[in-house]
């Protein structure tokens, strides 16, 4: 049984002067899934993930989101296509990096709620003038910052530096801060990059739990192929900027095709 | 048509003097990523000492070519040696903390080295003199182009010759390269980072030092104060090449000298200073990576 | 040479300072030892200087050694002491500034401070209320400027310009049309705030150390035009610019002498003008505190440090990059216009030479010393910046040389600067019912 996609690409492709890094892809990712995007590096996968969030412009091609209306409308189609990194966060993409990127100075509570930036109304005026508004909007999205931040495990660094965290709780707080923008569609790029096997395990049970709470989809890059096997419904696979293979885990593991891309031409 | 010819003359030869300058702040930058802003004052203090040892060694006898090898040697000795402290002093505790940690240091030093030359000298201008031996084929055009324009000329395309060779077939232009990309890496490989810091501050005050002599001898006087204005222009020109970029910087330099000269000439002198500025800020809002500044990618 | 601790290896010590003060001597020697005549340009010799600067250059590097080697062996005493507590927290130790903060009396005490304050144009002498009024004005000067660099990291070496402006705002419209510092205030700030926006569009999208270098030149051009125009009367400056009104009255004339009997420590050759700008930059520069102490820890203000700490990362959390910098940079604007205001009624005579690099080199000194992002850091700053040099006036010739130095090594000692910003701490008390947390704002008619 399929469900809609919650995000579907067309015809993508990215090209960096001479360089194809994405060729005609055709990609969705099933609403409230969890789906996996491999390959060997170079691949393509990050630029992917840069394209759907805006950071790169499409050479050509399409980036459509379906989001819901009312009931007994049909759901909105939007395309991503030139949209800004922040324009497509409002809409319902959240993203952490491959590098992770914590705003290192600031306390573990303050970069989730500049995650809550889009829940919030206040510019400039309420922030001078402190209104009630202000004061009521502050403090609920402290508490939803804190409740976030014990839900998922990291209540207890709540006023810590985000840079003095052992690296695991790092990728946990980069993780727990996109989810702060309230996404539909949850982006990971190597989430279980430098982990070890015990981290990787608590990251598995990380990504079931989100996607069980927070009803939303989940799409990940990643080269630990345990974890990839364990956790995901449906894998993608690329190879020199094109999808090669996709479908259940298992049958993408036995795929000759994607053995043949990772391990070579024997 | 003569004034044109008179433009361009003289804006080649203040944007080669730029370019002296420029390069010590591009390749410091390249490699610390600092904005050297003591660095208009080694250039400066190049100029003093050069006065000095004009002074004393024609004193001792020293005349022609000989004297101008003489002053030349002693400026950029002493002016890297003023450069290699000023890193040990000022940038070097400071590797690794913030981006403006270090510039406000440089900002310090900067004022420091101003007002010790000051004191120690004078707050007044002080006559150069002329130490480029006329040369006898110019005669025909000297009114037109003289020795020491040309000298400028020659002298600091000389140098780029040897800084290219020098960057490009050496060991130590190599580390400097492997560093500028990637210094943890060049640092694994074995190279000597301090080193390859230090070298670059030595190589980039003595290139200033030759700039501080020859604008000596081109404008015929000096003071205190001629470093602050020539190295805020000099890192214009070094930014409007695109920071970093050693061919950027003489590029720039050249067309900031060129801008300079046409701009003086043609619309008003009162305004020279700004032209540096307006015409960064121009090129910048074209290509925001400078005239040769690589595309602004970053990996995400 | 690496320090180690213990016993005072007083022969390495001296090898070491000998060294220093050969290496000085050989340095400074061209420039000290021959003295240029500058009449006849023959060269005199002083010996005796430069043994003393060898000499000062060795005692200066055997306290410096001793200093660097006494710092060293406390941290390392600190760090076994401490090699069991979590990591974490709120980094650098608690300063007193921290004590009063948490203080239980915290606003008596601020209150008291501020009632200390006020009082000063009633028993100082008029020397000293105009050295607190300068001080006060870099005080807004370099809050307004943290807004941009140390919350946003937006490098702006050119923040003289909208202080020109606005002080060149008030004057002009002041010589030409008597219009009043009342009205003039926040048309200066105004005319700050439009040209910071008008800067800021082109600009804001290049890199760092660029913008650094596009806003140092915008500076110049300010100062150029200042000085070239016939509009602003180039570099004879505008003069006789008119003090605040305060309801019509002469203050001089009306109300000192009354003061005068009243109160017995008060000069009497205080201008009485000058006590009401005293009152009136107090008072802006509590509200700036207060609006930037809001704006730190609102919405703007982390979008504002999310700026800083990382843009990729920033744009992903929906922030726009483009809009977050253009507001910080125009904010600060604003500040710099309204401190000019206040300045050009100070002094009452403008000339382009107020409002060079030095300037903005100085006000980014008092953010970087004080302590960026840090609002206690910026005040302190700004006394130590403007107090100290009052008090090295005895040493005049030496004083810029001396400031050089000093900022130097402000930055070797303490890079963070004197007052490092702590994070605001959140205690988590659970309500009896949570409210709900509103959705993401979705952008509408897409």
């Amino acid at each position: 049984m399929t469900r809609p996609p919650i995000i579907e690409t067309r015809g993508l492709s990215k090209t960096f002067g001479g360089l194809v890094a994405l060729d005609e892809v055709d990609f969705q990712v099933e609403e409230g899934s969890i789906t996996a995007l491999i390959g060997p590096n170079g691949a393509g996968k990050t630029t992917l993930f840069n394209c759907l969030t805006g950071i790169y412009p499409p050479t050509r091609g399409h980036i459509v989101l379906r989001r819901p209306r009312g009931a007994g409308e049909p759901p909105l189609k939007t395309a991503l296509n030139n949209l800004r990194p922040d324009q497509v966060t409002a809409l319902g993409l959240a993203r952490t990096f491959q590098n992770i990127r914590l705003f290192n100075n600031l306390t573990v509570l303050e970069n989730v709620l500049i995650g809550c930036h889009t829940r919030m109304k206040a510019g400039l005026w309420g922030a001078l003038m402190r209104t009630r508004q202000t004061r009521a909007e502050e403090r609920a999205m402290a508490e939803f910052s804190i409740e976030l931040l014990e839900k998922y495990g990291l209540g207890a660094a709540a006023n810590d530096l985000a840079k003095n965290l052992p690296y695991g709780d790092q990728r946990r707080l980069e993780i727990i801060r996109a989810l702060a923008t309230g996404p539909r569609l949850l982006l990971l790029d190597e989430p279980a990059a430098g982990l070890n096997i015990a981290e990787t395990g608590a990251l598995d049970d990380l990504i079931r739990l989100i996607r069980e709470r927070e009803n939303l989809s989940i799409l990940l890059i990643e080269h630990d192929m345990n974890l990839v096997m364990s956790v995901s419904e449906k894998v993608w696979v690329m190879e020199y900027g094109r999808l090669i293979a996709a479908g259940a885990p298992e049958e993408v593991k036995n795929d000759p095709v994607v053995i043949r891309a990772y391990l070579g031409e024997e | 048509m003569e004034l044109f010819l008179d433009l361009l003359i003289s804006g080649l030869t203040k944007g080669s003097i730029y370019a002296l300058i420029a390069l010590g702040y591009t390749m410091v930058y390249g490699i610390v990523g600092l904005i050297n802003f003591a660095h208009g004052e080694i250039y400066m203090i190049g100029a003093f000492i050069a006065l000095i040892a004009s002074l004393a060694l024609s004193q001792a006898g020293l005349a022609g070519w000989g004297l101008l090898v003489s002053v030349a040697a002693a400026a950029v000795v002493y002016s890297a040696m003023y450069g290699w402290t000023v890193e040990k002093i000022a940038y070097k505790p400071l590797r690794g903390s913030s981006r403006l940690s270090p510039l406000i240091s440089a900002i310090g030093m900067s004022i420091f080295l101003q007002n010790y030359v000051q004191l120690l000298q004078s707050p007044n201008f002080l006559t150069f003199p002329s130490l480029v031996p006329e040369l006898g084929f110019l005669a025909p055009v000297s009114h037109i182009v003289n020795s020491t324009q040309l000298f400028i000329w020659l002298a600091t395309a000389l140098i780029m010759t040897a800084l290219t060779v020098l960057i490009k077939f050496t060991r130590l232009g190599l580390s400097m390269r492997a560093v500028s990309q990637d210094p943890d890496m060049a640092r694994l490989s074995g190279v000597n980072i301090d080193r390859v810091i230090s070298s670059t501050f030595v190589i980039g005050s003595a290139l200033a030092a030759v700039g501080g002599l020859l604008i000596g001898c081109y404008m015929r006087q000096i003071d205190f104060y001629i470093g602050f204005l020539a190295g805020m222009k000099a890192f214009t020109a070094a930014v409007l090449g695109g920071i970093g970029s050693i061919p950027g910087a003489v590029l720039g330099a050249l067309v900031l000298g060129f801008a300079e000269s046409f701009a003086a000439g043609f619309i008003s002198s009162d305004y020279e200073d700004a032209v540096a500025f307006v015409l960064l800020i121009v090129i910048l809002i074209a290509r925001p990576g400078g005239l040769m500044g690589a595309a602004q990618t970053q990996k995400v | 040479m690496s320090f180690k601790p213990g016993r005072f290896d007083w022969k390495r010590e001296l090898a070491a300072s000998s060294l220093a003060a050969v290496w000085l001597a050989l340095l400074a020697g061209p420039l000290a030892l021959f003295k240029i005549n500058t009449s006849d340009y023959s060269l005199g010799l002083r010996w005796p200087l430069l043994l003393k600067m060898a000499g000062g250059a060795f005692v200066l590097s055997a306290v410096w050694r001793r200093f660097l080697a006494r710092r060293a062996s406390a941290r390392r005493a600190a760090q076994r002491g401490e090699a069991d507590k979590p990591q974490g927290g709120r980094g650098p130790a608690r300063t007193w500034v921290d004590m009063v903060m948490g203080a239980r009396y915290r606003l008596q005490i601020i209150g008291l401070f501020i009632l200390g304050l006020m009082s000063i144009p009633f028993w100082a002498s008029p020397y000293v209320v105009h050295i607190f009024i300068t001080a006060l004005i870099y005080i807004a000067l370099g809050l307004g400027l943290n807004i941009v660099v140390g919350v946003s990291g937006l490098l702006n070496l050119g923040y003289v310009a909208f202080y020109a402006i606005g002080a060149y705002t008030y004057a002009l419209l002041n010589f030409h049309f008597g219009l009043g510092f009342w009205l003039c205030l926040p048309l200066g700030a105004l005319t700050a705030t439009a040209l910071g926006l008008l800067l800021g569009f082109p600009v804001l999208r290049l890199r760092g150390d660029y913008l650094a270098i596009v806003t140092l030149g915008f500076g110049e051009i300010v100062r150029l035009v200042l000085v070239n125009t016939e509009l602003t009367q180039g570099p004879r400056g505008i003069g006789n610019i008119s003090p605040p009104a305060f309801f019509g009255l002469d203050l001089n004339s009306q109300v000192k002498p009354h003061l005068l009997k009243v109160l017995p420590l008060m000069s009497p050759d205080l201008d009485m003008n000058k006590a009401l700008i005293f009152f009136i930059i107090l008072a802006l520069v509590i509200l700036t505190i207060v609006a930037v102490f809001r704006l730190e820890n609102s919405r703007l203000g982390r979008a504002w440090l999310a700026l800083r700490e990382d843009e990729v990362a920033c744009q992903a959390m929906g922030i726009n990059r483009t809009r977050a910098k253009l507001t910080a940079f125009a904010l600060g604007a604003t500040w710099a216009g309204l401190a000019g205001v206040v300045f050009a009624s100070q002094v009452t005579f403008i000339n382009p030479t107020s409002f060079g690099f030095m300037q903005s080199v100085m006000i980014l000194s008092i953010v970087v010393l004080g302590g960026m992002g840090s609002i206690p850091g910026v005040i302190l700053g700004a006394l130590v910046l403007i107090l100290l040099p009052e008090y090295l006036r005895s040493y005049d010739d030496y004083r810029m040389l001396l400031f050089g130095a000093l900022m130097v090594l402000m930055m070797v000692l303490r890079p963070g600067g004197l007052i490092q910003s702590v994070r605001q701490v959140y205690i988590h008390r659970p309500a009896a019912s949570t409210p709900a947390a509103p959705p993401r704002q979705e952008p509408r008619g897409t």
